[in-house]
């Protein structure tokens, strides 16, 4: 009796989550709402970025965050003030968002508010380099931020973040003077992998490269709208 | 640390499947593709796996790991090639960068061995 069994899976690990992401995608698509996610290492500027973006555009588009911070809610306290819904969701031990998680995110806007009335959530991701680049969370398209502090090499050291970006943020320009950095060469070695991307170098601090940002968010926020309006028209 | 997603994730397909099977089985072997190009690192991923499967329907099973390596493919040289994780991941002959991915983007579960488990009413039939 030991007979051994074969049985061909074939089953990607991250179905479950990737379920998951399709799901959130869908409320997403139907509520007619564009989710961004951002990703950057520890300290890279999101919650900064959030901040200057929600100051200038929420005059203009209905805005939620979900803010994934592993234990505190400094993050999403900050971005309180701005007046809009902020869902904080504390990833614990996991080093990421998963598309689980964002989904109770998503379910506890939908009860709190008219979900239709929203037109942008933007997702803050925990602060790492690594994982968050595998777990989709149901975004209609990956932000990932660099800091010119943490030097030319990261895109080749951490490539599935950047190669998976769809628009990456060089952030915290306004040092650049104090630093022997160079911003043409994080830019190469992005393309080396990521010939698609939009590649935006911001300050938070001084507001450089902060129109093309918001330029590039109200874009994406069309494409969705007019997405919703021909999956309406069916 | 996102192994332990990694394989929380792992572990709970393979029990979907497990209890989805119309005789007790017993699994033994569960076997894994695991791409170059992914954040996951096999090493990590076998010490979780050992340690989250004590006690549990996999107790004893052991994983094995295939890993693919990166591999892509240039539209301009209209070749395959092998970039160097870390260093070089452009077209070594044209700088075309890397655009369309063949291969070690792979993360999945390819087979699993089992055997039946033997239930003690089984050697009673006539
Ligand atoms: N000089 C300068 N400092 C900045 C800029 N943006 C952010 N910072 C600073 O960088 C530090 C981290 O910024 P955060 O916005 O908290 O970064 P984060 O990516 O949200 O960090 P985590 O959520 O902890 O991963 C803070 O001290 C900010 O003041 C910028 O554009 N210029
Ligand atoms: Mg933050
Ligand atoms: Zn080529």
């Amino acid at each position: 009796m030991h007979q051994t069994f074969d049985a061909a899976l074939e089953i990607n690990l991250l179905h479950a989550n990737q379920a998951g992401a399709d799901h959130n995608r869908a409320h997403f698509d139907t509520w007619g709402i564009s989710c961004l996610n951002l990703m950057s290492s520890p300290g890279a500027g999101k919650t900064q970025l959030l901040e200057r973006t929600l100051a200038v555009l929420q005059s203009e588009f209905s805005i939620a965050v979900i803010e994934g911070d592993m234990t505190t809610e400094l993050d999403a306290d900050r971005l309180r003030q701005y007046g809009v819904p902020v869902i904080a969701i504390n990833t614990g031990r996991s080093c990421h968002l998963d598309s689980k998680m964002v989904a109770g995110g998503i379910h506890r806007l939908a009860h709190d508010y008219n979900p239709t009335e929203f037109d942008l959530v933007l997702v803050e991701n925990v602060g790492n380099l690594v994982c968050p680049a595998e777990f989709e969370v149901g975004e209609h398209a990956k932000v990932a931020l660099l800091s010119i502090t943490e030097g030319e090499d990261k895109p080749l050291k951490y490539p599935v973040m950047f190669q998976q970006a769809d628009c990456l943020l060089i952030t915290k320009m306004d040092l650049a003077p104090h630093l022997e950095v160079e911003i043409d060469r994080i830019v190469s070695n992005v393309r080396q992998m990521n010939p698609h991307c939009a590649i935006i170098p911001v300050s938070a601090k001084t507001g450089e490269g902060l129109e093309a940002w918001y330029a590039w968010v109200r874009d994406r926020i069309q494409q969705t709208q007019q997405l919703q309006r021909s999956l309406a028209a069916v | 640390m996102h192994e332990t997603d990694m394989t929380k994730a792992l572990i709970l397909t393979v029990k979907e499947w497990w209890e989805a099977q119309p005789e007790p089985i017993a699994i033994s072997q569960v076997h894994l593709v695991v791409g170059q190009f992914t954040c996951v690192e096999p090493v990590s991923l076998q010490f979780t796996f050992e340690v989250q499967t004590r006690n549990t329907f996999l107790e004893g099973a052991t994983l094995v790991i295939r890993e693919t390596p990166l591999i892509a493919f240039c539209h301009t040289c209209q070749t395959e090639y092998s970039p160097v994780i870390g260093l070089q991941y452009a077209c070594p002959d044209c700088r075309s960068p890397l655009d369309d991915i063949r291969s070690g983007r792979e993360l999945k579960i390819d087979r699993i061995e089992y055997a039946p488990v033997s239930v003690s009413v089984s050697n009673t039939t006539c």
